[in-house]
């Protein structure tokens, strides 16, 4: 396989660029024609939806059993759209790396699901999750989009205590809520900490339900490596049975991307570990476009790096810090004794201190940018690692003086549990440790209002996707999205597409079919023949530390063109030294992680040209370049008012960026403050 | 699988054995108590051992009621073991491999037993029906067609005796697990307390069968209970 | 600390497997237990023996993808999952024998990795309940007690690991199979199908070749989610009535 010539960074090319001469990315990108979404809706934002949905034309149920749908993914996004299309009479097959269905990184979700149910009556509508929801993403997202998402989300309770999902209750027997997250309603659904487990295993139930009926076909341990696309149609995949090996051909009609998201570009992160963008990366390579690859979310309230042995982080339910309360020492010279005997006039509760009005409830981006900066400035607390401290303390003393021991534990006891077990320290004695991980991506591949790639009849939902998301997600909100996508959207806007089906079959011996095909034989013969020096995890691990340090929390122009150098020459080195053994022939794990660990080079080099290129600091991420006087996040919606959709241009070249323009009729664009 | 039908089920056996289980609990702690007549001496005994068969006279014929309980302690019997079996093979083949290291955290000893300690109890009862019922047999070469006496013949014996109490403690350790897993078959023990319950009634009900059977041949051994 | 690690090792799903014997220096207390196995692994790579194979994704104890036999006790010596075990239970020094889930039902895919679609093949044949997307009444039309709310969200926290089936000696399914039963039966929705679900789930466990239970109870103190017997009496009580309705 072919190396690139890294394209370094001080060779800056001007050619057609339309904007101004802040533009940091010059030199690593070609700019291209913009995009409209042109299944965009227009009229009045209520009636978006409806209308589309009455628009997208209908298909005959006798027709519906000849039109095939591959669905890569079974998280709450695709096991969803799996159950609804099989319902419908469609002809489905499923794609999981997990040994079922029911694992997919969805399940670990523990906060809540968010829904306008209104059901407290305190001032919660359609609207105003809508509201919140656009602010939230720090107006980087589509007002369309997000509307439909707070419309459907109503229908997504119903449709998941139908299915016989435990969420909590009062004892009138009626549904309880709490709020989270920094909102002022409460319009969470939640089941104890596990939210995403009991809303993933009533998909997956209902998906199982259409498997025993013959509607879906479901290929558990097949991994997904490449997109087959035909005569401009995306009609099929590549995948691996990771079991046997054997490379196998899936046709369809249409193909749905519900592959979840890349979190685990940094190594460390709270994604599971085959979480990976090795599904969304191959279409992206094929023609579908990566939209705002540099959004990601860093989650404040994670169990802090212990060593150097450390896999993976585990999120703490930010419900936490409902109760909790966020501290570090004022003086450096605390750091290191046992919180406890800390007086609290020695306590700096530095979000209640800073963000009076929201405390320790403000949004995640605030909240993990303020821990870095007390960390930074030495006020750390926890074990040394690399010679600083990361970590504050969460601490529930008051909560158990207030409520009682048994209402706390009531509330957080399986998280309690998770951390002793964790960290060996009980909680109800000495304060948590926490620390911000990476938890989320909100970048994806771009998708338009019928949740369809730049590819024709490529579909992409939930994570996967840029989403609705913005430049921040509101806590409570990807499991509603994966939820809303699959059971509500999907399933309307694939029959507008579907409606010109079946197209004509395709062989396998099409072109298209034969060089997916050999592109994914000579990959897994690469990595088995290079027979280097270094395990693939190690590659992982250093692009993740170059990712966390340059393109983590907070950006600055100089440190990703030196992120993209560094980027470039690891991923030269890890071609030609990774060591795999074993064969292609039986289940393999060092083979599947090289090929997720060849992606996510890739991607990360993006990301870096996508930070780069958004010299604003704007929801989920900071840019050095831009902030206020009192070091507060900077927005400029003059200039990045828009999606970034990136598309690929070869291996060695530079990718073409497509601006969006995002539009607001219904909304004011205003800058958020949480003081 | 679609149409399947309940009774064909693992649980329908389990159900079968429960059922047919209890039936032996209350023929034993009936048999325990007539045992006991022994402490009243040979005639209370021998008395009550012909009582048994007239229980029912004249509606019934001689010895009827007698061989009703026989009959249905045969079926009782043949369910037990029938499902025992094939629940036995079906366990043997679902753990087909074993494991290098096993540890048995959660389980009691009883419960692990309950297969060979059932073929202990099988087999005392194929001697113990030559010994008393079917064949008769006195080993001291005395009358065997007074009970009492050949009760007493027998226990003199230590080695008679010997049998008897390991069987009794096979006994009771099957039924210190086996009353709690039928209540828990039945469904009786849907709650922790519920469940708490079913373990103690089964460990105090074992406990009395075992005693209570025990106390006898023991006496004889003794010489407390004496031709 | 230093271990010897005795794992079992197999190359495929018809091949012979043995244990083997490593050694592993410098295991630190704090490593959960799957990231020993990801120190010994790159041990390994370094030396040119394949890495040993073993499943897990969320490595938070919930996704039910990890699952060993450690030291004769499934997920090892406390009540949690795999990937939340660290190496703090063991100690310096000491041997750990690392087996795969045993059973006929989960046939062995390679090394320390089984196949547990039979468990997915139990909710096939059942484990839900009827609704179609849309055809949902208003979440609110339907109290539901909170006792049974909180206690169908106990046992429905089960994660499908099979631990329950590993530690079993009857490799019998059926907390597994007790606990789905129970959370549907707990619930109003779950009222209409009651009857042919346990039937049809109760069928196809026997089918997958699990055994029966005789109550032992070595699955409730394995199961990482403390998914208690209650469940499995109530499963037998459920095909009791089932019978009774002519099931
Ligand atoms: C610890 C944690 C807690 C969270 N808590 C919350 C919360 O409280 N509320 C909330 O709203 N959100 C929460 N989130 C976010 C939310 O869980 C996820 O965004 C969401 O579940 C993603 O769902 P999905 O269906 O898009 O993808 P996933 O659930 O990630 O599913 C991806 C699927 O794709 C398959 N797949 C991937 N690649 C391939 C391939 N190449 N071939 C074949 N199959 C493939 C996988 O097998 C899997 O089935 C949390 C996230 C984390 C990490
Ligand atoms: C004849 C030989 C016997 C054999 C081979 C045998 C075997 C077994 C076996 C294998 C079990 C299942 C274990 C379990 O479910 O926990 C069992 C259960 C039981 N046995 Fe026996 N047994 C025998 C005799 C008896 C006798 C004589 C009694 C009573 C006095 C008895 C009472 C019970 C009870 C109450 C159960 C519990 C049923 C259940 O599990 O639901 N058994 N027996
Ligand atoms: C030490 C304990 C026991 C003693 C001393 C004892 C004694 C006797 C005696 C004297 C008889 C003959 C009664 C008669 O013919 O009228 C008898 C019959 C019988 N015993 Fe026992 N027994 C003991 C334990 C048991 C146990 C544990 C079982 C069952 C598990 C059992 C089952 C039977 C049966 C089935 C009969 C035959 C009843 C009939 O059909 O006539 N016995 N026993
Ligand atoms: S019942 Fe417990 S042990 Fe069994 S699969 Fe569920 S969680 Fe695992
Ligand atoms: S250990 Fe086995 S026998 Fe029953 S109670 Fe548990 S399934
Ligand atoms: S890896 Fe998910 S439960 Fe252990």
């Amino acid at each position: 396989m072919d190396m690139p010539d890294t394209v370094t960074s001080t060779e800056a090319s001007h050619s057609g660029l339309l904007d101004g001469d802040y533009d940091d990315a010059i030199g690593y990108y070609t700019p291209g024609e913009p995009i409209v979404d042109a299944k965009a809706p227009s009229g009045p934002i209520a009636e978006r939806w409806s209308n589309r949905k009455f628009e997208a034309r209908l298909v005959n149920p006798a027709n519906r059993r000849k039109l095939s749908i591959i669905i890569v993914g079974t998280g709450l996004a695709g096991a969803s759209a799996a159950a609804t299309l099989g319902e419908a009479g469609y002809n489905v097959k499923t794609f999981c790396y997990q040994d079922s269905p029911r694992r997919a990184h969805s399940i670990a979700a523990q906060g809540g699901i968010n829904a306008a149910k209104n059901y407290k009556e305190d001032g919660d509508s359609v609207h105003r999750l809508f509201y919140d929801t656009v602010k939230g993403g720090d107006y980087r997202s589509r007002e369309s989009n997000v509307y439909r998402l707070a419309e459907v989300s109503t229908n997504i309770i119903d449709q998941c205590v139908a299915q016989g999902v435990p969420f909590a209750r009062e004892y009138g027997g009626l549904l309880d809520n709490r709020s989270f997250g920094g909102v002022q309603v409460s319009r969470t659904f939640y089941a104890r900490g596990q939210t995403g487990q009991q809303l993933l295993i009533g998909a997956y139930q209902a998906l199982e339900r259409q498997i025993s009926a013959g509607t879906v076909s479901m290929f558990t341990r097949h991994e997904m490596l490449e997109l087959i696309v035909a005569d401009g149609k995306a009609r099929g995949i590549i995948a691996r049975d990771m079991v046997t090996g054997e490379i196998q051909t899936h046709l369809a009609d249409v193909v749905v991307l519900a592959s979840g998201g890349y979190g685990n570009v940094f190594y460390l992160s709270t994604n599971a570990m085959g979480s990976n963008v090795t599904a969304a990366w191959r279409a992206h390579r094929k023609g579908a476009y990566m939209a705002n690859p540099c959004y990601t979310q860093i989650h404040p309230t994670c169990i802090p790096v212990s060593g150097s042995h450390q896999s993976k982080l585990t999120l703490m339910s930010e419900s936490l810090r409902n109760d909790g309360r966020i501290w570090v020492p004022k003086n450096q010279a605390d750091c290191d004794k046992d919180p406890r005997e800390i007086p609290e006039e020695d306590r700096d509760y530095y979000l209640e201190r800073i963000y009076p009005s929201f405390g320790n409830l403000v949004p995640r981006d605030i909240a993990s940018r303020a821990a870095k900066n007390v960390c930074d400035e030495g006020r750390g607390v926890g074990p040394e690692v690399d010679g600083v401290r990361r970590g504050v303390y969460l601490d529930f003393a008051d909560a158990i003086d207030r409520l009682g021991r048994d209402a706390v534990a009531n509330k957080y006891g399986n998280l309690f549990d998770m951390y002793a077990r964790i960290t060996g320290e009980d909680p109800y004695a000495v304060p948590m440790r926490i620390y911000p991980a990476v938890h989320y991506v909100m970048g994806g591949l771009w998708v338009d209002y019928d949740l369809q790639s730049t590819i024709s009849g490529l579909f992409v939902t939930g994570e996967a996707n840029f989403s609705d998301h913005g430049a921040n997600r509101l806590g409570a909100s990807a499991l509603m999205q994966g939820l809303a996508d699959g059971y509500f959207v999907l399933p309307h806007t694939i029959r507008d597409y579907l409606a010109d089906g079946p197209f004509e079959a395709i062989g396998e011996d099409h072109p298209a079919v034969l060089e997916a095909r050999e592109s994914v034989e000579q990959r897994i013969e690469h990595f088995l023949t290079v027979n280097g020096s270094r395990s693939v995890d190690s590659y992982h691990r250093e692009l993740g530390n170059i990712m966390w340090e340059y393109c983590g929390m907070e950006r600055s122009e100089d440190g990703l063109k030196k992120a993209i150098d560094l980027i470039r020459g690891l991923r030269d080195d890890f071609y030609r030294n990774v060591k795999v053994l074993g064969t292609s022939e039986s289940l393999n794990q060092s083979l599947e992680k090289a090929g997720r660990v060849a992606d996510f080079f890739e991607l990360g080099e993006l990301m870096c040209i996508d930070a780069l290129n958004r010299r604003e600091s704007c929801g989920g991420h900071f840019r050095a370049e831009s902030q206020t006087e009192d070091g507060e996040a900077l927005r400029h919606d003059d200039e990045f008012a828009y999606v970034s959709a990136w598309e690929w241009a070869g291996l060695d070249e530079r990718p073409v960026l497509h601006k969006e323009d995002l539009v607001y009729t219904a909304i004011e664009m205003k800058q958020r403050s949480y003081k | 699988m679609k149409g399947a039908r309940a009774s064909r089920t693992t649980i329908a056996l389990k159900l079968g054995m429960a059922v047919s289980g209890i039936l032996f609990l209350g023929f034993v702690l009936a048999h325990m108590y007539g045992n006991l007549k022994a402490f009243a001496g040979h005639d209370a005994f021998n008395e009550y051992a012909e009582h048994l068969r007239e229980i029912g006279e004249p509606m019934l014929p001689h010895e009827g009621l007698l061989w009703i309980l026989r009959v249905g302690l045969i079926a009782a019997l043949v369910v037990h073991v029938y499902c025992a079996v094939v629940l036995w093979r079906r366990a043997a083949r679902a753990r087909g491999t074993h494991y290098v290291m096993k540890k048995h955290t959660g389980a009691t000893r009883a419960s692990l037993m309950m297969r060979w300690g059932g073929v202990t109890i099988l087999l005392f009862l194929i001697w113990h029906l030559l010994n008393f019922t079917i064949g008769k047999v006195n080993v001291q070469g005395g009358a065997t067609n007074d009970p009492y006496n050949l009760l007493v013949d027998t226990f003199d014996v230590w080695w008679l005796t010997l049998i008897y109490i390991v069987a009794m403690l096979a006994l009771g350790a099957h039924l210190h697990h086996g009353i709690w897993s039928a209540a828990q078959t039945l469904g009786w023990t849907g709650t922790a307390a519920k469940r708490q319950r079913a373990k103690t009634v089964g460990f105090v009900i074992a406990l009395i069968v075992t005693v209570g059977f025990s106390l006898v041949p023991l006496a004889v051994l003794a010489g407390i209970i004496t031709k | 600390m230093k271990l010897t690690l005795k794992i079992w090792r197999q190359s495929g799903p018809t091949a012979e497997g043995a244990i083997h014997t490593y050694q592993l220096d410098d295991v630190s207390p704090d490593m959960s237990f799957l990231e020993m196995l990801d120190v010994l692994n790159e041990q390994l790579n370094d030396q040119g023996e394949e890495p040993v194979a073993f499943d897990s994704d969320c490595r938070e104890g919930i996704c039910g993808m990890c699952g060993l036999m450690i030291n004769g006790e499934a997920h090892g010596p406390e009540v949690t999952t795999t990937c939340q075990l660290h190496m703090r239970s063991f100690t310096d020094g000491e041997t750990i024998t690392i087996e795969p889930w045993r059973s006929d039902a989960f046939p062995v895919v390679k090394d320390l990795v089984v196949d547990r679609g039979a468990f997915d093949r139990i909710i096939q044949a059942g484990g839900y309940v009827s609704v179609n997307t849309g055809s949902a009444p208003e979440a609110h039309s339907v109290p539901v007690p909170k006792d049974d709310a909180d206690r169908a969200f106990n046992v429905a926290t089960c994660i499908g690991c099979g631990a329950c089936v590993a530690a079993c000696p009857n490799g019998s399914a059926s907390l597994f199979m007790g606990a789905k039963v129970t959370h549907l039966g707990l619930l109003p929705q779950g009222q209409p199908e009651r009857d042919e679900r346990v039937v049809n789930m109760v069928a196809q466990h026997d089918h997958e070749g699990f055994g029966g239970c005789t109550n032992i109870g070595a699955c409730t103190a394995a199961c990482p989610k403390e998914i208690p017997l209650d469940v499995i009496s109530q499963l037998n009580k459920d095909l009791r009535t089932a019978i009774k309705h002519g099931h």
